[in-house]
């Protein structure tokens, strides 16, 4: 599978849905009453794209019918402009130091798959031809160390950790120190599942990230929030929350192969700018793909396909 | 938890409130933000739908239009319905078989392992004999994270490392089972997508083996328009029981637990509140709509309360209370007895009206006045907690100096302690007024 038929292949079902339910709206109806255009709002909202983002699009298709009049309506191509609109269409790959280690931060709230996401960004970047170590911050839940450092020895790539229950930070510490030494190009961190409620938890984070920029002038260069796609609308107060506390610099949707949505993503990239680097579409190392918004937008409204 | 969802509610109630006269119209208006604010709360928008027009149908009914406020019998009409969504009592699980069988089923990280090693915890409380076993073959290390929470728990773990057929993993633990005396059987099994068939499969075969009692979909909180597709492609390849909802501690809206009672008409049983194998409790759906509906959930912070303080002591505290003889040893005291509660913003979040409060108060700050408070008073030697009249000059400075903080800080707690012993005072004589009212107003405010 090519990476252009994979990704697709994992937003089939978001798109297929979407695009079902739009043409039945349209074709059913095809002047745009009151009603037709609340049963849009309600596919819309159903696909998890939130109230914004919904009525931004139904407010785009008003707009058109009312210039274009009800022939020329193409629903799908106003609703997917505004998507891409929304989600900015440079794509962003992983961030690189010109010199030295790039420490690559990820982050999330418990059970998105950073553990996985960390590995498949290992494997990625070995992939290129480059070296990358992992560090397995997350002390805190049972036999997460176990988890990464199993994913270590499937992948060949070299796992810090320390013992459980350990200072996050210490580990960071030394996996930066290790990683110098042995003139890796990026390390992942590897960090702890935590609700973004959690004041006590947000602050630990906070300092895992003073220690590494201690270590490592500039660290960590890059800071992903992995969201999991099943995620509703509080996916942007996690968003929010842990852009807030630790400057994210990117989002990494993971699960996206399995929901038949996966919408929120556009409303986060529409409030707070976040580029969304990478799409997890399975359990495999390689299952990791780089996001391309003009795709992604396409993909999710296009006929073609269904 | 459902902070959003309550103020929002709270917002569109406050419209509502004001109506002498209800019509069609503005009840129509009102209930649009209150569509508006479920569907932004992530519940399907088909069950949001179905929600608003049975409000819809009774609020119109005649009874309404004549009784003396329409808005707030509306709010109880919201109220009900939602009870009604959420499911209107607490369902236990029938445990009734020898060995009883339990099956957490669920997306990739919902929380079945955690919620597998909380149950069991539960359940040896309740007198049952558990036994984990682990049947996720698929997650790397999933196998090592059971064994570990049930090492914390103190529960034996059925683990075949190694073995990736999970019905022999299953004819192993239930073999173990009978050898071992363990009466009920809790199988942690791998995270998969409700639309994968091979793997649905395979946890069929595994339900026609083991023919568990209860099978139970574990599923996170904080899940968008998917949990209906979650729970209904469950349901229908294996009959779910009930379902268990994690990650309630969050500000997850909380739409996924008024949608899965409203299509698979299975009961939520169990929620779990925390990362500590202690945080999970039974789900109440009455006092969830509550707390939703931003009227507090007292219930639930009263039996917390009961298991954290010593009766006697509160009822010694009482007496003192009343008689306005509180000391600063009391003071002490009760912020330990809060602490115990649990960190405040979770004791606050369930009395009425105190999500709204939350909002704006930086609570960490505050518990970290509580603990500096709880400093000073630690510095002050027994007959100075007894009697703070004698605090002169010299012993501020010497207690100031004894927890590391300015003699003004020292000051204003005690100030503080001063208004709190008014209060109490003045509480001890009006409390038989306030009995009658139902209810003290909220002491936790600053």
């Amino acid at each position: 599978m090519g990476l252009f038929e994979k990704f697709k292949a994992g937003l089939q079902k978001t798109h297929a849905k979407l695009t079902h339910e739009i043409k039945r709206i349209v074709t059913r109806s095809p002047k745009l009453t009151e009603e037709s255009l609340e049963e849009l709002e309600a596919a819309l909202i159903g696909a998890d794209l939130g109230m914004e983002m919904t009525e931004q699009i139904i407010a785009a298709v008003k707009k058109a019918y009312e210039t274009q009049g009800s022939n020329g309506v193409d629903v799908f191509g106003v609703a997917s402009a505004e998507v891409a609109r929304s989600l900015g269409s440079t794509p962003a790959g992983l961030r690189k130091q010109e010199h030295g280690l790039t420490v690559v931060s990820v982050v999330g709230v418990n059970g998105t798959g950073k553990t996985t996401t960390s590995a498949k960004l290992a494997h990625r970047v070995q992939a290129e031809g480059r070296t990358a170590m992992l560090a397995a911050c997350d002390t805190f839940r049972a036999a997460a160390i176990e988890q990464l450092k199993l994913w270590g020895q499937r992948l060949k790539v070299p796992v810090v950790a320390g013992a459980d229950k350990a200072d996050p930070a210490a580990v960071a510490h030394d996996a930066i120190a290790a990683a110098t030494a042995r003139n890796a190009d990026y390390l992942f961190v590897d960090t702890a599942g935590r609700l973004h409620t959690k004041h006590n938890l947000m602050q630990e984070l906070q300092k895992v990230h003073r220690v590494m920029g201690k270590q490592s002038p500039g660290a960590p260069h890059e800071v992903l929030l992995v969201l999991d796609a099943t995620t509703g609308m509080n996916a942007l107060n996690q968003a929010r929350e842990f852009h807030k506390a630790v400057q994210l610099t990117g989002l990494v949707v993971t699960k996206l192969d399995g929901t038949s949505k996966g919408g929120m993503v556009v409303a986060i990239q529409k409030e707070l700018g976040l580029p969304i680097k990478f799409i997890g579409l399975g359990e495999q190392a390689d299952d990791l793909q780089a996001f391309d918004a003009t795709q992604y937008a396409e993909a999710l409204f296009s006929e073609k396909d269904v | 938890m459902f902070d959003t969802l309550s103020s929002k509610l709270q917002n569109a109630f406050k419209n509502l409130r004001g109506l002498g006269k209800i019509s069609e119209a503005n009840v129509a208006d009102s209930l649009r933000e209150v569509r508006l604010a479920l569907l932004e709360a992530d519940v399907n928008f088909k069950v949001a739908r179905d929600f608003i027009e049975r409000v819809k149908t009774k609020a119109l009914g005649q009874e309404v239009i004549q009784s003396i406020q329409p808005g707030q019998q509306i709010i109880k009409i919201i109220h009900d319905e939602l009870v009604e969504l959420l499911g209107s009592a607490n369902d236990g699980l029938n445990l009734s078989g020898n060995p009883a069988c339990v099956l957490m089923v669920g997306l990739h990280g919902s929380g079945k392992t955690t919620s597998s090693a909380k149950l069991a915890r539960l359940l040896l409380k309740q007198g049952r004999t558990p036994l984990l076993v682990a049947a996720d073959v698929f997650r790397p290390a999933a196998m090592d994270q059971l064994e570990t929470l049930g090492k914390q728990v103190e529960i034996p773990v059925f683990v075949r490392k190694g073995e990736t057929d999970v019905l022999k993993i299953a004819r192993g633990a239930l073999e173990y089972a009978k050898e071992n005396n363990r009466n009920t059987l809790i199988f942690d099994t791998a995270g998969r997508l409700q639309i994968d068939e091979p793997l649905v499969q395979e946890l069929v075969r595994l339900r026609d083996l083991v023919k568990p009692q209860e099978i139970l979909l574990v599923l996170d909180a904080a899940t968008g328009q998917e949990a209906v597709n979650v729970a209904t492609h469950f349901d229908q390849a294996l009959t779910i029981t009930g379902s268990i909802l994690t990650k309630l501690d969050g500000d997850a809206r909380g739409g996924a637990a008024l949608s899965l009672k409203a299509v698979t008409g299975k009961p939520i049983k169990l929620a779990g509140t925390g990362e500590k194998v202690e945080e999970f409790e039974p789900f109440h759906p009455d006092r969830m709509a509550s707390r939703i509906l931003g009227m507090g959930d007292v219930v639930s912070l009263v039996e917390r309360a009961a298991e954290a303080v010593d009766i006697d002591e509160a009822k010694r505290m009482e007496e003192k209370m009343r008689k306005g003889q509180f000391t600063l040893e009391d003071f002490l005291e009760q912020f330990r007895q809060m602490k115990k509660l649990g960190p405040l913003e979770s004791i606050i979040g369930m009395l009425p009206g105190g999500s709204d409060m939350l909002k704006g108060a930086d609570l960490g700050k505050q518990e970290k006045e509580f603990r500096r408070m709880e400093g000073m008073i630690c510095a002050m030697t027994p007959k100075e907690r007894q009697q703070p009249q004698i605090l002169n000059a010299k012993r501020r400075i010497r207690i100031a100096k004894g927890s590391g903080v300015s003699v003004t800080e020292l000051n204003t707690m005690l100030n503080k302690f001063y208004q709190m012993q008014q209060m109490m005072k003045k509480m001890g004589k009006f409390q038989r007024m306030m009995m009658k009212r139902g209810g003290m107003p909220g002491m936790l405010g600053s």
